[in-house]
């Protein structure tokens, strides 16, 4: 009977290889895989439980992991909730948003870059920490702007961006309304799902980003665009230049006429300066149907239009400069009618490239990246976007603009002491709707360090160009002295 | 027979120090492993370690001393992996205890505790009654009527109750019981006397077809009864896993009886056919090869589209474990529904890791290996018959249930032995370690010099008028 049974051994041998080669291919091989799948909750549960970095404005961390006693072991804090909603976004158990997402690889601590401090972690059986994220952001600069729109009422819609003009740094980002994402955060699944479809339904859209994720008629604010695009084509050589003026303008192959509001814009020509100063839309409607699609177009693109740069928030939408217009298209799309729309990021751009003497830069977010243990693992550099115009033409726009703060409609952002360029847009994008004021500028107009865009939607104020100066004007003045006079 | 004159002339070593050394290793692991689960999920030592401690060593070191009183010859290494592992299952249950909230008094560790004392008295009793395996030869038919009853049992309506899918268990008042453990030691002891008996006309009878020698038509009976039995537990219980384990249990002992592999080949046939037809015509059945095919399809859906949530969570379970583990406490291994009895695998491969898994499963080679080398050096054809009957079983119930819970085939509701939660199979598992104790004893003990003038030995007596294969 011996033969069967060193027989069955040698069966009962391969029996025990198959399990222990099956259980290696499961555990080792295939776990990887198994870990990937989005329905694994064991994955989930433990990101959830990780201790994050924190997200750091200034020497504050606006979003950090503290230890928690229950089922999961750490639980995310966001210390100015609403403040700074639109930039952080939310840490919740189902997904991220904002810098929660685009640097979830340093804040949770898997990113290739933090491979050492990981090691070390597992090697001293210590909790892996995730790495921090220095953002731009201006803390004063960003108080400044959410306590000016916020001022403006409980149910104010808008928002605003301020860049440094030399780097493309983002000093600032509000929108309103905003959320708490700590009600998002929250370890108590149920609520973090109600209070989610709470936020989402919402006809206000609290959710929104609108610094990046609102496309409006940018208005008058657009007639930068067309005073840059005339003055770098030479139909119009210097600010002093003279350029078409007149009370009233009949767009061509049409019937419709399109008047200034009773602003001071001339009889025939009058001064670029004074054109903008007095937000003539005779004159850009004029100089848009002059220089035609193609030219306007170009210099739309040059400052960002049509396309997405920021890539530390995601779901930036693009802004718009139409290419299939007619001329009297073409014409409206001179002040930033028709369906020429920008973000309030876009119209901050077109700002901090006139201001940057012609040269956008990249916008940004992050300032550094940093270990847990405070080293510097990455320390992302200004980027040029575009030569959107020439430094001769930066200079003369400078000029127009400022006196367009000193003399003209963009008065309320003026600060005393400051030089400061601006201007002012109210555009509505459907009859009966409600205006969009607009307001954008920068200081000090001589040495540029911060530049602004006010977007306004919703507000209860006349179809009326100043309208846009009176409500954007004060929050953009705040925005400007909080970095200019802070020094 | 040279072969085992050779081992005649060998004496085997008692070798009981190396069995107490090994024993304190194994309450090591089975003590460290409780002590292990309550700083990893409370932070702190359990506050019974001492008398947990305590209760689980006076248990193994009595049966040590049991063993060395009246098995002084038994194989060294058997009682001690079973101790790890048992120990081991403990402290895996008592872990989830802990994840369902339960206090050290409540739960089922204090449970399984309780039926591990049941399982080593039985294991005791076993040793002192039966002083010599070969009597169990003469209660060959008693014990396969037995066998059939309790496999037919959760059949009949009132005490059997469907589990799961599964009708396996019966209950009588409070206690439920899965008859199937118990009937598979009573069908080891009865085939293994049933083919001592029959094995010349099962061996002998028979034409030759292609290289190999097929058995008489007459002598298919037995071979036939028991392959409608594992069709019947097949489709009327749904349980593959049982019917898979007897058949096979009885093939291999035929072929052990017999050397002739024919029987395997008509078996086997036999078993993919029956398992064939069951496919196509039990839905249940089919359903289950689905899950395995595709686990996934049957994940995080309602109703029949979540049925494969058991096999997905420990899939899922064993890849977070990886190579180390996670730790006790740092898994979350109560995401595996039965996780204390039948996927207990996957709870040690999650929280201990692949490193722990492998341990074990080459624990439950070496009690294979145990058997089936107490199996070889065994001098009578029925304590062979009964050592490998008992060795493969294992074997077998180890594959299907380890399997089964890592993938590697359909799943089929079968305890782990020695680990899983569940008193049947823990008590009849000790049973089982304690016939292979008995036999290894008997095979390991030298024989005594025949000497006339001596007063006879009756032990002696039977061992020479066993004739071997």
């Amino acid at each position: 009977m011996n033969k069967p049974i060193r027989t069955l051994s040698l069966f009962a041998l391969l029996l025990f290889l198959l399990l222990l080669a099956n259980v290696t291919y499961v555990q080792y091989v295939r776990a990887g895989d198994l870990n990937a799948d989005p329905r694994n909750r064991r994955v989930i549960d433990a990101a959830f439980s990780r201790d994050r970095g924190p997200i750091l404005v200034g020497r504050e961390a606006i979003a950090e992991s503290v230890p928690s006693d229950d089922r999961y072991e750490h639980q995310r804090v966001y210390a100015k909730p609403y403040r700074y909603a639109p930039v952080t976004g939310f840490f919740s158990f189902f997904t991220q948003t904002g810098i929660e997402q685009t640097q979830n690889g340093v804040l949770s601590g898997d990113d290739s870059r933090l491979f050492v401090t990981r090691l070390v972690d597992l090697l001293n059986n210590a909790s892996p920490q995730g790495g921090q994220v220095q953002l731009t952001i201006d803390p004063k600069a960003q108080d400044a702007a959410y306590d000016g729109l916020a001022a403006l009422g409980p149910d104010v819609q808008g928002a605003v961006v301020a860049i440094e003009p030399s780097t493309g740094k983002i000093l600032a980002m509000v929108s309103l309304p905003s959320f708490d994402p700590n009600k998002l955060a929250t370890h108590d699944l149920d609520a973090e799902v109600s209070n989610y479809q709470r936020l989402d339904a919402d006809p206000t859209k609290p959710l929104l980003n609108r610094a990046i994720q609102t496309r409006l008629p940018p208005g008058s604010t657009f007639k930068i665009v067309t005073a840059a695009a005339a003055l770098e084509d030479g139909l119009v050589e210097n600010a002093e230049s003279q350029v078409p003026g007149g009370p009233s303008y009949q767009l061509p192959q049409s019937d419709a006429v399109i008047d200034n509001g009773g602003r001071a814009c001339g009889t025939d020509t009058i001064s670029l300066t004074q054109a903008l100063a007095q937000s003539c839309n005779t004159t850009f409607l004029q100089l848009a149907d002059e220089l035609g699609q193609e030219k306007m177009l170009e210099q739309a693109e040059k400052f960002g239009f049509n396309s997405t740069y920021l890539d530390d928030l995601n779901g930036q939408v693009e802004s718009v400069f139409p290419d299939d217009m007619d001329r009297p298209q073409t014409a409206l799309s001179g002040i930033g009618q028709f369906d020429v729309a920008a973000t309030p990021l876009q119209m901050a751009m077109v700002v901090a490239g006139v201001a940057n003497g012609g040269t956008v830069m990249k916008p940004y977010l992050v300032d550094k990246v940093l270990s847990p243990d405070l080293d510097v693992i990455d320390n992302p550099k200004p980027q040029s976007l575009s030569e959107a115009v020439s430094s001769t033409t930066a200079s003369e726009l400078t000029k127009a603009l400022t006196a367009t703060v000193t003399s003209g409609t963009a008065s309320p952002g003026a600060i005393p002491g400051v030089q400061v360029a601006g201007k002012t847009g109210t555009a509505e994008n459907c009859d009966g709707c409600r205006p969009y004021a607009w307001y954008v500028s920068f200081a000090p107009a001589d040495d540029p360090e911060i530049a602004v865009a006010v977007m306004i939607q919703g507000s209860d104020v006349a179809t009326d160009d100043i309208a846009g100066g009176r409500l954007g004007g004060p929050i953009a003045k705040a925005v400007m002295e909080a970095v200019v006079l802070d020094q | 027979m040279s072969q085992t004159s050779a081992l005649m002339g060998f004496v085997h070593r008692r070798r009981r120090g190396a069995e107490l050394f090994l024993l304190v290793i194994a309450l090591a692991v089975g003590i460290g492993a409780y002590a292990a689960v309550g700083v990893g999920v409370e932070g702190e030592v359990p506050t019974d370690i001492l008398g947990y401690g305590g209760w689980l060593a006076a248990l193994i070191i009595g049966a040590h001393i049991v063993v060395r009183l009246v098995a002084p010859y038994a194989d060294p290494v058997l009682l001690p992996v079973v101790a790890a592992l048992n120990g081991l299952g403990l402290a895996v249950i008592r872990r989830l205890d802990l994840a369902a909230g339960n206090g050290p008094d409540e739960g089922f560790a204090r449970q399984q505790l309780t039926w591990m004392t049941l399982g080593v008295l039985l294991f005791v009793a076993t040793l002192l009654i039966v002083r010599d395996h070969r009597v169990l030869q003469r209660f060959t038919y008693t014990f396969g009527l037995g066998a059939i009853v309790l496999l037919l049992l959760p059949m009949l309506p009132g005490i059997g109750k469907e589990i799961n899918g599964a009708r396996i268990w019966i209950h009588l008042g409070p206690f439920s019981f899965q008859p199937g453990e118990v009937a598979k030691v009573l069908l080891v002891l009865a085939f293994a006397g049933y083919l001592v008996r029959h094995r010349d006309a099962l061996a002998l009878a028979g034409r030759r077809l292609l290289f190999v020698d097929l058995p008489r038509g007459r002598d298919l009976g037995p071979i036939l009864v028991m392959w409608l039995i594992s069709l019947a537990i097949l489709v009327r219980q749904s349980d593959l896993g049982s019917s898979l384990l007897f058949f096979g249990l009885f093939l291999v002992m035929l072929y052990v009886a017999t050397e002739r592999p024919g029987w395997l080949l008509v078996g086997g046939t036999l078993f993919a056919a029956g398992a064939t037809l069951a496919y196509y015509v039990v839905p249940r059945v089919a359903l289950r090869v689905d899950l395995w095919l595709h686990p996934f399809d049957y994940y995080g859906g309602e109703g029949v589209r979540d049925s494969g949530r058991q096999i997905v969570e420990s899939m899922f379970g064993l890849g977070w474990g990886g190579l180390l583990g996670r730790g006790f406490g740092n898994g979350q291994p109560w995401r595996i529904s039965y996780a204390e009895s039948d996927f207990i695998i996957a709870a040690i491969g999650e929280e201990l890791g692949l490193t722990a898994l492998m341990a074990v499963i080459l624990c439950y080679g070496l009690i294979v290996e145990r058997g089936l080398r107490t199996a070889l050096i065994c001098r009578d054809a029925f304590g062979k018959l009964v050592a490998t009957g008992l060795a493969i079983v294992f074997a077998l119930q180890v594959f299907v249930v380890i399997g089964g819970v890592t993938h590697l085939i359909p799943l089929t509701g079968l305890t782990t032995p020695f680990l899983s939660k569940g008193g049947s199979s823990l008590v009849a598992n000790w049973v089982i370690v304690a016939l292979l104790l008995r036999i290894s004893d008997f095979a390991r003990r030298p024989i005594p010099v025949l000497d006339p003038a001596e007063e006879p030995d009756v032990d002696a007596e039977v061992t020479q008028v066993v004739k071997l294969g």
